[in-house]
């Protein structure tokens, strides 16, 4: 089959592997749909995650039909149309048990490696490095999929992939943001980064009740999408001061909340700063540049939320712990335990509560990969979310 | 020392090492006490009552022997205080020889017998400090590794599982089988790197249904070793923590490296991938794989992990 490899910085092919094949009777094969790009793969793209191998197969979002199912999935048969949740998830540990997905005990077959790194071991996720499972993922034309009598969800036909493979990551993940929020009548909630998860977590933010939504970006074709999809005010950081513009947009008292929907390769208006961490993310000596999330615990109200969901993967340098401290502020963070809302936000889309597919900007064939990556990196062509399709 | 290691040691070097440096304590005891209370018919026995210098060494060679006493008494570095007496000894040759030199008559026929006596403690004196050093270096070798894991199942559960000893391969990656004869006892095969395979019989030695299995190698195994496996609930009603704790001695020589190799750098993190699989297979049924560790967990696989792509058909 054809498959879309991780090549080393900067660089992705779609080349020739071998077909799958059922390897745990809990798995099932899936012949891929659709299929997306991240900005968690950028991160990989970039090589900023370890233990990324060359030819490693990426993708973690994507949907298509079950083709075969191993001798103990039994919810599932040959024909169904699935979307697939991002972390791989066993279903029967406690972390499971206590819906968190991805936590799970039992499926990172490389859990030694990465509790050196993290101290305890995460769930394994398709298509994310070495270090979360050496899973092949689901930017190719099939699939494994371990656990597939607990993870993946049928999707009826009347949701298009547009909508649906939405599902697999970016929508669960934005609603997750949101809802960590503890959202409550006349709340002002601020969002950074307006990519995918980040409009789609202002837009949840709006769903569950804020009063008020701003998001921060530098791209204007970004936050015009936060303006017109998702009934927020915007702040381009470029243009204005991000602190000052907040209080001011709230009399001083800062969001209720906020959501950092940048993660660990965090762009900085001031030269000064960007470089300072810039150099050193690029000697190793920090692993992140963790601007905005710097920006969200100084901006958030004294008792409010901080809800992380942009991606990290090492060490942060120069973290504000006094105004966190001192503020009573509350962090919730996590990978998205993508099995939990799957079905509850498929009904919500059928209800018509919400269309996420407002974020998508780009569809291409498969083998087109290095070009959607390569638009998506640059934000060229008002690049938002590529899906391909296979 | 707890109860898995007074179970394994014993196996390591035969008899009680400690037994022949606590006989020569005792003996020394013996001597110095004498010495110190009674040089003079101590000087008449061993044949040197004519010399006033030699009736002055005596109470020192006592205050030596005590000193001896009570270091191989306590029970501490037995090799160490062995090897003291040693010299001691060869110290007590020497002058005996020089006394010797000078006399005639019964006075030498009594200094040879004392020469012989001393000679002949001296070589139980070589033979306790080569045997205490060795036992030494043997218990140095023995690997302990205690390592735990929590498991979402009830320790009843966990315990079946476990006591099906045939079960062990399913989750210890050095295991090729386990044959269970009875009750009690099994026949073990573990593969090592080059086709070398390592075979030993064990026992279940104590067994506590649904609490906790002991088992140990039977005595003549080239590679000694013994396990116990706790299962006690977690608290919060998380199922059962599944405390482990094993203790091998590889031999010296080729087989110590062979089984060192089965083990690998890290022996105590093999044995925690272990519990981890057991964990998994417990929890979901089986060893989970991915396309970068298509064997499951395993530490030297992680260090050579494959791209994560679907294995091509002649590795399947
Ligand atoms: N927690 C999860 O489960 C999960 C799931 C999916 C994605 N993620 C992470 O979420 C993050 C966003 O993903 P995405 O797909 O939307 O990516 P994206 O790259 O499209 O979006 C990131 C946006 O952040 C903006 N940005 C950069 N620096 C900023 C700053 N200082 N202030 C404000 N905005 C800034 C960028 O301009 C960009 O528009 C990534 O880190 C991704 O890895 C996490
Ligand atoms: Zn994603
Ligand atoms: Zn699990």
């Amino acid at each position: 089959m054809k498959a879309n490899v991780w090549m080393g910085t900067d660089s992705v092919r779609v080349i020739d592997v071998p077909d799958p094949t059922i390897m745990n009777a809990r798995d099932a094969i899936v012949r891929i749909s659709t299929t997306a790009i991240c900005g968690s793969d950028l991160h990989l793209y970039h090589g900023y995650i370890p233990a990324m191998r060359k030819g490693d197969i990426l993708g973690h979002e994507f949907m298509g039909e079950v083709v075969e199912v191993g001798p103990q999935v039994r919810n599932l048969k040959p024909g169904d149309r699935v979307v697939v949740p991002f972390p791989i998830a066993c279903g029967h540990c406690s972390s499971c048990q206590r819906g968190l997905y991805s936590v799970c005990e039992n499926s990172n077959p490389n859990a030694g490696i990465a509790e050196k790194v993290m101290g305890h071991s995460p769930a394994g996720i398709f298509g994310y490095s070495h270090l979360l499972g050496g899973y092949a993922g689901g930017q190719a034309e099939y699939a494994r999929v371990p656990f597939a009598d607990v993870g993946p969800l049928k999707v009826p036909e009347d949701v298009p992939d547009d909508q649906a493979v939405l599902l697999a990551d970016v929508f669960p993940t934005a609603y997750m943001g949101a809802e960590m929020c503890d959202i409550k009548p006349g709340q002002v909630i601020a969002v950074w980064g307006a990519g995918p998860v980040g409009l789609l977590a202002a837009a949840s933010a709006r769903m569950l009740g804020a009063e008020r939504v701003i998001v921060i970006d530098r791209f204007p074709y970004r936050l015009r999408l936060a303006e017109e999809h998702a009934g927020a005010e915007t702040i381009n950081y470029d243009e204005a001061d991000v602190l000052d513009t907040l209080n001011e947009m709230t009399a001083g008292r800062g969001p209720d909340a906020c959501i950092d929907a940048v993660g660990l390769e965090g762009h900085h208006g001031n030269a000064a700063m960007y470089a300072y961490d810039r150099a050193k993310q690029a000697t190793r000596t920090e692993t992140e540049r963790p601007f905005a999330l710097r920006e969200a615990i100084l901006a958030c109200r004294s008792g409010g939320v901080v809800a992380v969901v942009g991606a990290y993967g090492g060490f942060v340098d120069k973290f504000p712990m006094g105004a966190f401290m001192n503020r009573s502020l509350i962090m919730r963070t996590g990978q998205c335990h993508v099995q939990r809302y799957t079905r509850p936000l498929l009904d919500r889309i059928r209800r018509g509560d919400i269309d996420p597919s407002f974020i998508v900007s780009h569809r291409m064939p498969l083998r087109d990969a290095p070009k959607g990556y390569k638009i998506f990196q640059k934000k060229q062509d008002d690049c938002t979310k590529v899906l391909l399709t296979v | 020392m707890d109860r898995v290691d007074t179970m394994l040691l014993p196996e390591l070097d035969g008899p009680v090492p400690t037994a022949l440096p606590r006989t020569l304590g005792l003996l020394s005891l013996a001597l110095g006490v004498g010495a110190l209370v009674a040089p003079r018919p101590l000087a008449r026995l061993t044949g040197v009552d004519d010399s006033p210098a030699a009736q002055a060494a005596i109470p020192a060679v006592g205050a030596r022997e005590v000193v001896h006493a009570v270091g191989l008494l306590s029970g501490r570095r037995p090799a160490a205080w062995a090897w003291t007496r040693v010299a001691g000894d060869a110290l007590d040759l020497t002058l005996l020889g020089r006394a010797m030199a000078d006399r005639r008559g019964e006075r030498r026929r009594r200094l040879a017998l004392t020469t012989a006596a001393i000679a002949g403690i001296a070589a139980l004196d070589v033979a306790a400090a080569i045997g205490a050093g060795r036992a030494r270096r043997a218990r140095a070798r023995v690997i302990r590794m205690e390592v735990a894991v929590t498991v979402n199942r009830s320790p009843a559960e966990a315990y079946r599982f476990w006591r099906d000893m045939e079960n062990l391969p399913r989750f210890m990656a050095h295991l090729e089988s386990v044959h269970v004869d009875d009750l009690r006892r099994s026949h073990w095969i573990a593969r090592g790197p080059a086709g070398h395979r390592v075979e030993w019989r064990a026992e279940i030695v104590d067994d506590q249904p649904n609490r906790s299995i002991t088992w140990r190698s039977l005595p003549g195994t080239r590679v000694p070793n013994a396990g116990r496996v706790a299962f006690v609930p977690a608290p919060g009603d998380r199922g059962t923590e599944v405390r482990v704790r094993l203790r091998y001695a590889p031999p010296a020589g080729a087989l110590g490296r062979v089984v060192a190799k089965l083990f690998g750098e890290e022996p105590e993190q093999q044995v925690r991938d272990d519990l981890r699989r057991f964990k998994q297979v417990l929890e979901t049924g089986e060893v989970v794989r991915s396309e970068g560790s298509p064997n499951g967990i395993s530490v030297r696989q992680q260090a050579m992990q494959r791209p994560a792509q679907p294995l091509p058909a002649s590795r399947r």
